[in-house]
């Protein structure tokens, strides 16, 4: 399918997915028959408040109010000048409550657990964002609030594990398996089919069975939303190409979903090319995977000769994931986006740029969008925009990019 | 009639409940599983689920996931789980073998590909935990095609629409699970249990198989008493961990033999 046939509502907009959940080939509800119910219930909770006025207006209220929405676009000037080409803006989710775009979408589905009367949140976690920004909102809220997280990966983000606990929430290690995000994902779907009447599952990303590829990326695109009345604002047009960073994908969905039938507009999702795709030390399932079934959906996967899904590497842990979400892989087949691998030097490179340069610590999830635009740019026209989602700031990642350089605290 | 049809036909009109037992290819070690296999036959097992490891066994519980971990670090592939069938098959052509795990696998060999080999092994069902009837047409169509029967799973939020839409894509047997969705967690509730099967045979038109809680004879007779078929799969393998090395096979048809004596104490 060419973009040209992008599936249309009767208005003319983009509808995927469909009513199952299928971005053509790829989506879907791929889970056993003990999850059916608590999907189809979610799934009937959303489809009715997604357009409740009175739900949009809490979501937008709360987004404004408790979140600090909108996030300002920022003219990284000096970047821009030193690299002699097109002019790179950024898109400053990194000034979130939290510090990441993945607030929007925990707000988002707080609100509708709220709604369906559950006292309960669950969450998978890998590097602790999703985990810390989902018990912010059980405390907001007066939710009670699990989070599971492979015990490795609770070894390697110690400060967000306490950061979880001071917000009042329990953090189970998970042990099977490789012991890291997949793992937790994992254990998370099982405490919701033992618990699903009380209890509601926050996932973090756009991937999992349907709707949450599709309502996660709603949540998000309050992101896209906002850049296409500030990109004219500031430069009286929408920008030429909009770069975000990959591992899920939901900072990537929610920033390109409300431009995807702007066809003016490229779109380039970042994926995490670790040590180099030649090394298969890396997490980027588009680039070098192939389609499969994982997690309840179809997509594109990193998965070895007999379809096991393989161990995945990234420096930074919020793309150290083996799939991606359903909609990627098919604006990845249809060429609506282009998907490119950043490895980790080339992500770290860029994190240090923006640091010197712009006064900006960006996440290291981030700084592989940011390292694309430094890439881009030299090469283009000074007149032309490169808009990069700056997904989430980098205290976070301190202690990793100061082992990188030889130096403990 | 299929061999699964057969056997499970053969099974009712003597009053008798099927026991099938479920253990993963591969554990404790891949060459236990051929004689694994035999010994669950010899010790009054009807068919033989085998498990098809895979990396992220989402729907099972903690023991089987072990399980699956265990085969994988042997290197067990899904061709070298039909490989064990086959084998299985040279001496044994009577007992039904039944395949159950996860789509990935089985999709990367091929559909058309995998049910060709499956058949030539010797394979005469399929479960694939995370294809709902809805996902699955295709798989659903080959295998009938080739005389292979997809086994589905209902569970108790099963809606009678989902039951319906299982019921037009099963053949064999279908196998009701706990909620408690993985396997192996949840304790028994008969009355439950009781309530749900007689409405689900009603719908499904074909033999109905229970399969949690089920872990002595206590229990697989109160299943038995229900349904058409008991199925044991935690229990199995938490029988081969606790085994000291050589004894896993003894082990597991001791066990086995009497859970078969209390099923046929109902049938009496």
């Amino acid at each position: 399918m060419k973009p040209n046939d992008l599936p249309s509502d009767a208005t003319g907009r983009y509808s995927l997915p469909d009513a199952r959940g299928h971005f053509g080939p790829y989506g879907g509800i791929f889970v056993s028959e003990t999850l059916m119910h608590a999907l189809s219930e979610l799934k009937h909770a959303y489809e009715h408040y997604r357009t409740d006025p009175e739900f949009v207006a809490e979501f937008a209220y709360e987004l404004k109010h408790y979140v600090g929405r909108p996030s300002p676009i920022y003219h990284a000037r000096r970047l821009s000048e030193t690299l002699g080409g097109a002019q790179i803006y950024l898109k400053r989710e990194d000034l979130n409550h939290t510090g990441a775009h993945k607030v929007n979408n925990t707000m988002g589905q707080a609100l509708l657990a709220r709604r369906m009367g559950k006292p309960r949140v669950i969450a998978e976690t890998g590097a602790g964002q999703h985990g810390v920004a989902t018990a912010t909102m059980a405390a907001r809220f007066g939710l009670e609030c699990v989070v599971y997280m492979g015990s490795e990966d609770i070894k390697r983000q110690a400060a967000n594990v306490y950061r979880m606990k001071l917000l009042g929430a329990t953090v189970v290690p998970v042990d099977s398996g490789s012991r890291t995000l997949k793992d937790a994902l994992n254990e998370a779907m099982r405490d919701w089919v033992t618990n699903v009447e009380n209890t509601f599952y926050i996932i973090g990303t756009v991937a999992g069975p349907h709707p949450y590829p599709m309502m996660v990326r709603d949540f998000n695109a309050v992101v896209g939303q906002e850049c296409l009345t500030q990109m004219p604002e500031l430069i009286g047009r929408q920008p030429d190409a909009i770069l975000a960073c990959v591992g899920g994908g939901s900072n990537a969905m929610g920033i390109f979903h409300p431009y995807i039938g702007r066809r003016e507009v490229r779109l380039i999702g970042c994926e995490a090319g670790g040590s180099g795709l030649s090394s298969g030390r890396h997490a980027a399932s588009l680039s070098a995977g192939s389609p499969g079934v994982l997690h309840g959906n179809r997509t594109y996967l990193l998965q070895d000769a007999d379809g096991q899904i393989i161990e995945t590497h990234s420096i930074s842990a919020g793309l150290d994931y083996p799939g991606v979400g359903p909609e990627h892989a098919w604006l990845k087949d249809n060429g609506r986006a282009e998907y490119v691998a950043v490895t980790d030097d080339e992500a770290l490179d860029a994190f240090h740029r923006l640091c010197r340069l712009e006064g900006i610590i960006p996440a290291l999830e981030s700084s592989h969008a940011v390292a694309q635009a430094i890439k881009m740019a030299p090469g283009m026209p000074k007149d032309k925009a490169l808009l990069v989602n700056l997904s989430g700031r980098g205290d976070k990642d301190m202690h990793t990019v100061a082992e990188r350089s030889g130096i403990r605290f | 009639m299929s061999r699964i049809q057969a056997v499970l036909a053969a099974l009712a009109s003597r009053r008798r409940k099927a026991l099938i037992p479920y253990i993963c290819a591969g554990d404790p070690s891949p060459e236990l599983t051929v004689p694994l296999m035999h010994a669950l036959v010899e010790s009054g097992c009807d068919i033989v689920e085998l498990g098809v490891p895979f990396s992220d066994p989402m729907a099972d519980g903690p023991v089987i996931q072990r399980a699956s971990e265990r085969a994988l670090k042997h290197g067990v592939s899904l061709a070298r789980v039909l490989d064990m069938v086959a084998d299985f098959r040279r001496t044994d052509t009577r007992t039904p073998v039944v395949l159950m795990g996860y789509a990935n696998p089985i999709e990367h060999m091929g559909l058309a590909s995998f049910v060709a080999a499956a058949k030539a092994a010797g394979v005469d069902g399929v479960l694939v935990v995370d294809y709902p009837p809805e996902e699955c047409a295709e798989y659903d169509r080959l295998m009938k095609q080739n005389g292979l029967d997809p086994i589905f799973l209902l569970a108790p939020t099963s809606t009678p629409e989902r039951v319906d839409a299982v019921a037009r894509a099963a053949s064999g047997y279908v196998y009701y699970v706990s909620l408690k969705g993985v396997t192996g967690a949840a304790s028994l509730d008969t009355a439950d249990v009781a309530r749900r099967i007689p409405e689900i045979k009603a719908r499904v038109g074909i033999p109905v198989g229970v399969g949690f809680g089920i872990r002595d004879a206590q229990s697989a007779q109160a299943v038995g008493g229900i349904a058409d078929a008991v199925v044991i799969g935690s229990r199995i393998i938490q029988e081969l961990e606790t085994s000291a090395p050589g004894q896993e096979v003894a082990n597991v048809r001791r066990f086995m033999s009497g859970i078969r004596g209390a099923l046929d104490q109902i049938a009496a």
